[in-house]
């Protein structure tokens, strides 16, 4: 099967040929102000090596930063309405009351708070009135917007309103915060606005990739990689552009398996600025199961697991302490690092002084004394071997993949790690991880007066039915992860069940 | 004597609250929310000194009643704890002079100050339990063998109940816990009223400033890059039990408790051993390789090595790097009337109560 995987960075736009397992071809080139040229650039290049005789491209899997930068940059984000389904309860706290203030001025909500909901065992809280939603659906419409949120405690309530909001606004882009997010109100709620503040930039990102593939002449379906390291239907993942927040720490991690061959490891991505640690679990990123601040916006759903270091190839070192970080020099690393004629003295000067790496003017280091030198690497020694040792789970020893553009930084031998390799290209291998990606379902919910075994069997239905609704093959579905907790003071054997499946692509 | 309560101590309180809640009593994250935003509108708390309270003061007693989880999702409004300090005004027929928590531990801590701003009435710098447990029999008040009746409740239906009457701490707690989790789980309680001379006697003195504090020296601690969580152990006068990283959580709910045990695999000083924590809502017993070594009524504590913020029962999970302190329990949970209401066994564990701190 032919794929071609691109991930858009900050700084580099990445693209891999691959047939099978083998790689055809591969470009980096540097992202674009407007993405889009870079990305056309890349894909051009791999398309290129697809001989007219031969088969054409199966898939095109893209992995993109646009949307976490959107909120991050509090910009490219629309105006939304927030319908919540929750009175009499939570009228102190209404939707986005813990959002940062730029960011809730940027997104300039209008919020409706109206009467329904369930409680947890699934009978009434009270009733919903129609005629509430249908009022506030009107101001909605009067006042332009098209975007809507609607949260409520469970899945029947936010359907039915959403039936009338669309009957009220036909062309309403509707989230459901239950599609998205997992226990808690606030959470759940935020991702859903998140997600709705992205409704605009999700459509005409996916159609500004759409046009480039039509332009590079590549006919095959495509897709956007997800957080958990897979991958959705592009048109699926428009509507759903938080999915995609982590795809570039995700497909990191997938391509360090792929070019190493594992599938359980722990990888460490290392940047100028910042290393992430994550857990890989049979290929896949292992999830986060707690709170997630994006942008400054407290959120809880499908998130990868990732432990952030302050360590990265600009990190600056501290002349009189020996101090490594917090602070980088960043991007600015190719003029004020000291082997390339700067004034900073960063771990890369250390990592060439100590001859670990060759780069710049080695004879700009020369003069650091080796006692420092030794004792910086030691620093950085403890770190990585802290943060790894707090990210793995099991006591035996785990092998450790170290990609980035300062993987060198990662010391040959780890506690607590049975190896250490190293993927050196890690433009492809992000690339190399979006191309491999497969798809998944999940599901997150609590389920009452039910056995065990019927909330477990119901929940793995609905999650393998998400899995399928994202383009997944329903006869390679296997389930990954299966968690299920009791909720205390709760009647009716109440337990949260959350079940994740996941699939091959399935093409038509 | 009474004390301006600032915006700048409501985060610290939080802290040290969710620190002192001893792996329960809720995140109080939902209720700091509502507290800021009572202050956004203008309102303000004050504290007093509970020796300042006249003998024939009246003071209620105030508590949200139900699962945390429930509360993530209802979100809870000051104004049904307000109602539930209103509805016993008008059955007692005279007004409270003050507002107390009933426990200092988890999001209770902050059930006070939210009726207390609504009401426009100080709160009393005690509580009765100083920490968190999950029964009415469980605090200083029952231990004393004050009264345990009139409790009112209230629901966000306008349903208000009022239990007249009760045989027993026991009984009150498995009468009202029924019409709790009739309502759905939550609710918002007043609990037995009580005597400004009840207070000074029977109360846990000074815990509203003890935990801001606590909390204000880690969140300084933090600032400073200091260790949070030897800040946790200077304030309180507390002992660190181990250290290392969890790594199993087994969980379950019977006689509706969140029971289990988590476990805690050594490192640096500790590697090689393990610790396993006992839960009931709250930690309660910590063993080190099988052998007890800490249980309540001292507080166990499970702390983030790196923040020194506390980690609740119902959200510790794998890999968490994590430190379980210590900290001295309230003198009057370690009498002998302590133990009996809260010792082991009082939750079934069959051990003699032995103090980390002799």
């Amino acid at each position: 099967m032919k794929r071609i995987g691109i991930d858009v960075g900050g700084t580099n736009t990445d693209a891999v040929l691959i047939d099978g397992d083998t790689i055809v071809a591969s470009i980096k080139v540097p992202t674009t102000q407007d993405v889009l040229s870079g990305v056309k650039a890349a894909l051009s290049h791999v398309a290129g090596h697809v001989g007219a005789a031969d088969r054409p491209i199966d898939a095109v899997m893209i992995g993109t930063t646009h949307f976490t930068n959107a909120v991050v940059e509090r910009a490219r984000l629309e105006r939304v309405a927030a319908i919540r389904i929750a009175l009499p309860t939570g009228s102190s706290l209404p939707p986005m009351c813990d959002w940062p203030k730029d960011l809730h001025e940027a997104v300039d909500p209008m919020i409706f708070m109206v009467h329904g909901g369930h409680e947890y065992d699934g009978s009434p809280l009270v009733p919903m009135i129609p005629d509430e939603i249908r009022e506030a659906a009107m101001k909605i419409r009067d006042a332009g917007i098209t975007s809507i949120a609607i949260s409520a405690l469970t899945t029947e309530c936010e359907v039915r309103a959403a039936e009338i909001v669309r009957s009220v606004i036909p062309d309403a882009r509707i989230t459901l915060s239950h599609t998205l997010g997992r226990i808690g109100l606030l959470e759940r709620e935020n991702v859903a606005l998140l997600n709705a503040a992205l409704q605009t930039l999700g459509k005409t990102t996916v159609q500004a990739f759409s046009d480039a593939l039509r332009e590079a002449g590549v006919k095959a379906p495509f897709y956007l990689t997800q957080n958990d390291g897979t991958v959705a239907l592009a048109d699926i993942a428009a509507s759903n552009p938080v999915h995609s927040f982590a795809s570039g720490p995700t497909n990191s991690m997938r391509g360090a398996a792929f070019l190493t061959g594992l599938s359980d490891a722990m990888v460490v991505d290392v940047g100028g600025t910042t290393s992430d640690i994550g857990c890989l679990v049979g290929g896949f990123p292992r999830e986060a199961n707690n709170i997630v601040h994006i942008g400054g916006v407290r959120t809880l759903f499908r998130m990868p697991d990732l432990l952030p270091i302050a360590l990265g190839g600009g990190t600056i070192v501290d002349r009189e302490t020996g101090k490594i970080g917090p602070r980088s020099v960043g991007y600015r690393i190719l003029t004020e690092a000291l082997v390339f004629g700067g004034k900073t003295l960063t771990t890369s000067d250390i990592a060439v002084a100590a001859g670990l790496i060759e780069m710049g003017d080695r004879d700009r280091v020369k003069d650091l004394d080796p006692a420092f030198v030794q004792a910086s690497l030691q620093r950085i020694r403890d770190m990585v071997a802290d943060s790894f040792d707090q990210m793995k789970t099991s006591a035996e020893d785990v092998p450790l993949v170290a990609v980035g553009g300062g993987a060198f930084l990662i010391p040959e031998t780890v506690p607590g790690a049975s190896e250490v390799l190293r993927v050196e290209n890690a433009g492809v291998a992000n690339a190399l991880g979006a191309a491999m990606a497969q798809v998944s379902g999940e599901v997150d919910q609590v389920f009452s007066g039910l056995s065990r075994d019927e909330a477990l069997a119901k929940a793995e239905t609905e999650a393998q039915n998400a899995a399928v609704a994202s383009g997944a093959e329903r006869g390679s579905l296997k389930t990954l992860e299966v968690e299920d907790i009791p909720i205390a003071y709760l009647p009716g054997g109440a337990r949260r069940v959350r079940v994740r499946v996941i699939g091959d692509i399935a093409f038509h | 004597m009474i004390q301006e309560f600032s915006e700048d101590d409501i985060e610290p309180l939080a802290t040290g609250a969710w620190i002192l809640g001893t792996g329960g009593g809720g995140n109080p994250y939902i209720s700091t929310l509502n507290l800021r935003r009572l202050y956004a509108e203008g309102r303000r708390v004050k504290v007093m000194d509970p020796m300042a309270l006249a003998d024939d003061d009246m003071v209620a007693v105030v508590s949200k009643m139900g699962a945390p989880l429930v509360g993530q999702e209802r979100l809870g409004d000051p104004v049904h704890l307000a109602r539930a300090v209103e509805v016993m005004e008008d059955y007692l027929g005279k007004p409270f002079r003050a507002i107390m928590s009933v426990e200092i531990g988890g999001s209770n801590a902050l059930s006070s100050f939210l009726a207390a701003a609504v009401l426009d009435r100080p709160v009393v710098n005690a509580d009765a339990m100083g920490r968190a447990y999950p029964e009415a029999q469980m605090t200083s008040f029952a231990i004393g063998n004050l009264p345990m009746f009139p409790l009112s409740l209230v629901d966000v239906r306008d349903n208000e109940v009022i239990v007249t009457r009760a045989a027993s701490w026991k009984w009150m707690e498995r009468i009202s816990r029924k019409v709790c989790t009739e309502v759905g789980s939550t609710a918002a309680t007043c609990k037995a009223p009580r005597t400004g001379k009840e207070v000074k006697e029977w109360g846990i003195h000074y815990t509203v400033t003890k935990a801001t504090e606590l909390g204000r020296a880690v969140i300084e601690a933090r600032a400073r890059h200091d260790d949070p969580v030897q800040a946790v152990l200077d304030h309180e006068g507390g002992k660190q039990l181990f250290r290392g990283k969890v790594v199993d959580v087994a969980r379950e709910t019977t006689g509706g408790f969140l029971r289990g045990s988590t476990t805690i695999e050594g490192i640096d000083a500790d590697r090689g051993s393990r610790m396993e924590l006992a839960f009931q809502n709250e930690w309660a017993v910590a063993f080190r390789d099988g052998q007890p070594v800490a249980m309540t009524p001292d507080l166990i504590c499970l702390l983030d090595t790196v923040s020194g913020g506390a980690i609740g029962t119902e959200s510790v999970r794998y890999g968490q790097r994590v430190t379980v302190v210590a900290l001295p329990a309230p003198e009057l949970l370690t009498t002998p009337a302590g133990i009996a209401a809260v010792g082991p066994r009082a939750f079934g564990y069959d051990i003699d109560f032995k103090s980390v701190f002799p």
